[in-house]
């Protein structure tokens, strides 16, 4: 894919409030993720880029910019890795439009 | 000693709304409990209105409800990289009230929603996250919210939780959803001036204009895209299924399809300097008929998208939502007045309701849909291509005899597909449809 697209440029459109030091998605084990996941589809489906591969074979997850769709945690099913729930009440994103 | 309601309703969507007002306007004492900061702030949807659903409930909703633009065009257009194909189809029919759909700000629109729900006389509560039901035994008894001392307790729970389906999953009454089930579909907001809507578009005053598309803004995956025209913006969306996106060997992220779909040669100039203010992601359950989950037990029942009430085939949702959620409310008023409990067979009059309506006709019509759909990505990629370069074909004038442009359309359809993939193809989308 050669189009880049700054999804930080639209998120910060949005309106959030976010519930510092309570991360309302977590990743199981970390581990897994390196070891035994090949696709990391985590990191390219999200549509707000919450997870990055990085260089050393590790995926990180920061909730920050999260829309709560869910999708992450149905694609991990093989793995499970994902610990999801939504934030609590009146934190997350706060759709102006929806 | 904690408080007890009839019914307590979870999310404050459409099919929640419908369901806390139903209940509480026939006299059930009602707590509707709904995450967002207000009732809209966590809701997403492309957006249109169908009136139907909502005259049910709410006859005059037309005299305060927050309407964009009435529907006078619809579009449908088939893409390629460099072209589309289209039926357009405009009436002058749309443009007599009452209109039959609306384009509609969600944030908004459910704001008001919810006035009138507690105009009705329920209970709204915001900024409050249900974590999970309470059980006595297999009988739902009521919630526990993220408040402190926060277990609430009623007859019947009305799950309008969403596509997500937090709850019933926690309970067990279901699993956890298929990534074949439900498409992953992001979306823009692009303000622009009125005026420059209404030239764009050929519309004035309050009328409006959709366009559903699907082929190459896909990027070769099963899915659409849409764009909705406000008051004073446009909305546009591209979605796919979620095991699409996982499998999809270019490892195509939303927002990149998304902004594919905005540089198109034929979309670029209708959003042009649009001035985007919001970038949202959802979750739509497109498993229609099979994807259904059973939706109601002892005490409980679900509505909306957390049952997977969508026709994906003709784009509706909320009007689902809305129909079932007035339809388990009027259950629930019904087993209230029969006196006999609220377990699961005082309940059964749901089910029934929702297959006597066109919400389970519909998703019984096309019930084979997502599965034809699924396993031939020729529609959503060989065809778009070829039906817009057969148009270009005939209708570029470069000297050549249209005979011949016949043949080479023709031999264009059979190298992509044999004679018997393309026999077999009509007979797959006739049988999904008819």
């Amino acid at each position: 894919m050669s189009t880049v697209v700054n999804v930080e440029e639209k998120l910060f459109q949005n309106r959030y409030k976010v519930d510092h030091g309570r991360p309302h998605i977590k990743i199981r084990q970390p581990d897994l993720c390196r070891n035994e996941c090949k696709s990391q589809s985590c990191t390219y489906v999200c549509p707000a880029a919450c997870y990055k591969a990085e260089g050393n074979g590790a995926v990180t997850l920061i909730t920050d910019g999260c829309l709560e769709c869910g999708s992450c945690r149905i694609i991990c099913t093989e793995l499970s890795n994902v610990e999801w729930e939504y934030p609590r009440g009146g934190h997350g994103i706060l759709f102006k439009f929806g | 000693m904690s408080e007890k309601f009839d019914v307590i309703v979870v999310g404050a969507g459409p099919s929640g709304n419908a369901a806390a007002y139903t209940a509480a306007k026939a006299g059930l004492s009602v707590l509707q409990i709904e995450r967002g900061e207000y009732p809209g702030s966590k809701n997403v949807q492309g957006a249109i209105l169908y009136a139907n659903a909502l005259e049910q409930i709410i006859p005059d909703f037309r005299d305060d409800a927050p309407l964009e633009r009435h529907i006078i065009e619809q579009r449908m257009w088939v893409l390629d990289d460099e072209s589309f194909v289209g039926t357009h189809f405009r009436s002058d029919d749309y443009n007599k009230p009452p209109y039959n759909r609306y384009t509609i700000i969600r944030a908004q629109f459910d704001k008001w929603f919810s006035s009138k729900v507690k105009e009705a006389g329920a209970l709204v509560i915001c900024e409050t996250t249900v974590e999970c039901l309470l059980m006595d035994g297999d009988q739902v008894v009521g919630v526990r919210c993220d408040r402190q001392g926060g277990e609430v307790f009623a007859d019947v729970v009305i799950l309008a939780d969403g596509v997500n389906s937090t709850l019933a999953r926690k309970a067990g009454f279901h699993g956890e959803i298929q990534a074949g089930n439900v498409a992953l579909a992001v979306k823009e907001i692009l303000f622009m001036p009125q005026e420059t809507i209404e030239a764009r578009f050929n519309v004035k005053d309050e009328e409006g204009v959709v366009i559903e598309m699907f082929g190459k803004i896909t990027d070769g995956l099963m899915g659409t895209g849409f764009l909705y025209t406000n008051k004073d913006s446009i909305t546009l969306g591209v979605g796919c299924m979620l095991s699409d996106f996982k499998a999809n060997p270019n490892r195509s992220s939303p927002y990149t399809m998304l902004e594919k779909m905005k540089a198109h040669p034929s979309i670029a100039p209708m959003i042009a300097g649009g001035e985007m203010k919001e970038y949202c992601a959802h979750l739509i359950p497109e498993g229609g008929f099979h994807a259904v989950p059973k939706v109601f037990g002892n005490g409980w029942m679900i509505v909306g998208d957390s049952g997977g009430f969508v026709n994906a085939v003709h784009r509706e949702g909320s009007n689902l939502a809305m129909t079932t959620g007035r339809l388990a409310a009027e259950t629930a008023i019904a087993a209230k007045a029969a006196g006999k409990g609220f377990k699961a067979k005082q309940l059964a009059g749901y089910k029934s309701a929702l297959d006597e309506s066109f919400v389970m006709k519909d998703l019984h019509k096309y019930r084979d849909m997502p599965s034809v759909f699924h396993d031939n990505s020729q529609f959503f990629t060989t065809y778009p291509e070829l039906v817009n370069r057969a148009a270009r074909t005939m209708l570029t004038v470069d000297g050549i005899d249209k005979k011949t442009k016949e043949k080479e359309i023709f031999s264009s359809f059979r190298k992509s597909r044999s004679l018997a993939g393309l026999a077999g193809d009509a007979f797959k989308l006739w049988r999904a449809f008819r």
